[in-house]
């Protein structure tokens, strides 16, 4: 399953269809963040069906990454139902996502 | 992709570097300007075998020249993180490389953290000014300047439209004369949740982001899981570290901090990344 790339109106649509959520803040001048790109979109593949894996540009959306406190990028935020689960921010290593997405869907 | 990226452009380093090139091993070593290494700064290096009499700047720039003659790619900037994905991904700057190995041969970095700064970095802490400086456009933000280049980083956030404050304990060369500056050598990060002022000397500069600007990161905070002893990277015989493909050598990995020891101890780290390699 392809990340999703979301805007404002979409990141609320599918925050409010529940369930779990993982979403990259992030922007393109950011390297960083590209480095972690590769990591996201295998994330997006494994939890097909269990979390929506999402990206925010925090440029084309910077109302939307002040409301989630992002003050340094990357920023992954994990949503369940709506609500902020847990967080993780800058560079890390895939383990840690998975143990936190695993975490928060009750394996 | 390199098959061996080095961070530092020392003794170790360059030695290490020399290594795999004659192993015919692609390398680009990652390093701050020769100027800003500490043997460039000793007046005289007495103790390295056949080479009596030179300078810290002279046997460096040997050691240079030697690495760029055998086909040593070079790149100036600081490592601001790592991730291990097939291999290594590093951010230098806001730029990305990727490698097979790593070698850490960065020296010995003396500065402690500031109160503050290790429960509030991704909270208004940040150590790289290009990555997060977008982040805090029209916000205060303070510059903690403890590297060369510093002031230029601060005049990349200024002219981004960041309103900057500068903080070091020497006068800085190089800041755009609009940012003002504050001496200060006692630091503290201020804040609950996320930064809400820098502490200098007692007084208070409230700000929402503190780019804390060193001439290195510390490696135990670009590399998870890396064993330290006595403040030291741990190393066995062979260089290798507590992380699977990393290495190192020099001062970073104890004393005595000396060139010789350094150069050893990047052959053996060159060589062990080598058969990593194969």
């Amino acid at each position: 399953m392809a990340v999703k790339h979301f805007d404002d109106v979409s990141f609320k649509a599918a925050a409010a269809q529940g369930g779990v959520m993982l979403v990259d803040f992030w922007a393109d001048w950011c390297g960083p963040c590209r480095m972690l790109a590769p990591v996201i979109d295998q994330l997006a593949d494994e939890y097909e069906g269990k979390v929506i894996v999402g990206k925010v540009n925090v440029d084309d959306e910077p109302e939307l990454a002040a409301a989630y406190g992002v003050m340094s990028i990357p920023n992954i935020v994990i949503l369940k139902d709506g609500k902020e689960a847990d967080r993780l921010i800058g560079v890390q290593p895939k383990g840690n996502f998975t143990a936190k997405l695993d975490a928060v869907l009750g394996k | 992709m390199y098959d061996c990226i080095i961070i530092g452009g020392g003794p170790a380093g360059l030695s290490a570097a020399i290594q795999l090139r004659r192993r015919n091993r692609s390398v680009l070593v990652v390093s701050n300007p020769a100027a800003q290494n500490p043997l460039s700064k000793a007046e005289k290096i007495d103790n390295y075998l056949g080479l009596p009499g030179l300078t810290g700047a002279e046997l460096l720039e040997r050691f240079q020249q030697h690495a760029e003659d055998a086909g040593v790619e070079f790149k100036t900037g600081r490592v601001i993180s790592t991730m291990a994905f097939d291999g290594w991904m590093l951010n230098v700057g806001a730029e990305v490389y990727q490698a097979k190995a790593l070698i850490l041969a960065a020296g010995v970095t003396r500065a402690a953290k500031y109160p503050g700064e290790q429960e509030l970095l991704g909270h208004g802490v940040s150590y790289c000014a290009t990555c997060d400086g977008m982040l805090y456009r029209k916000k205060p933000v303070v510059v903690v300047g403890r590297s060369a280049d510093a002031p230029q980083e601060a005049n990349y956030l200024a002219e981004i439209g960041c309103q900057v404050t500068y903080v070091s304990p020497q006068q800085p060369k190089g800041l755009n004369p609009e940012i003002p500056y504050v001496k200060a050598n006692r630091l503290a990060v201020e804040g609950e949740g996320s930064v809400e002022a820098l502490t200098a000397d007692g007084a208070k500069l409230p700000c929402q982001g503190v780019f804390i600007l060193r001439d290195s990161v510390a490696p135990t905070d670009l590399i998870p899981g890396l064993e330290t002893e006595g403040g030291y990277i741990k190393v066995n015989r062979h260089m290798e570290t507590s992380v699977s493909g990393v290495f190192a050598a020099g001062d970073c990995t104890g004393k005595p901090l000396q060139v010789s020891k350094a150069v050893g101890e990047g052959l053996v780290a060159g060589d062990s990344a080598d058969k990593f390699l194969d």
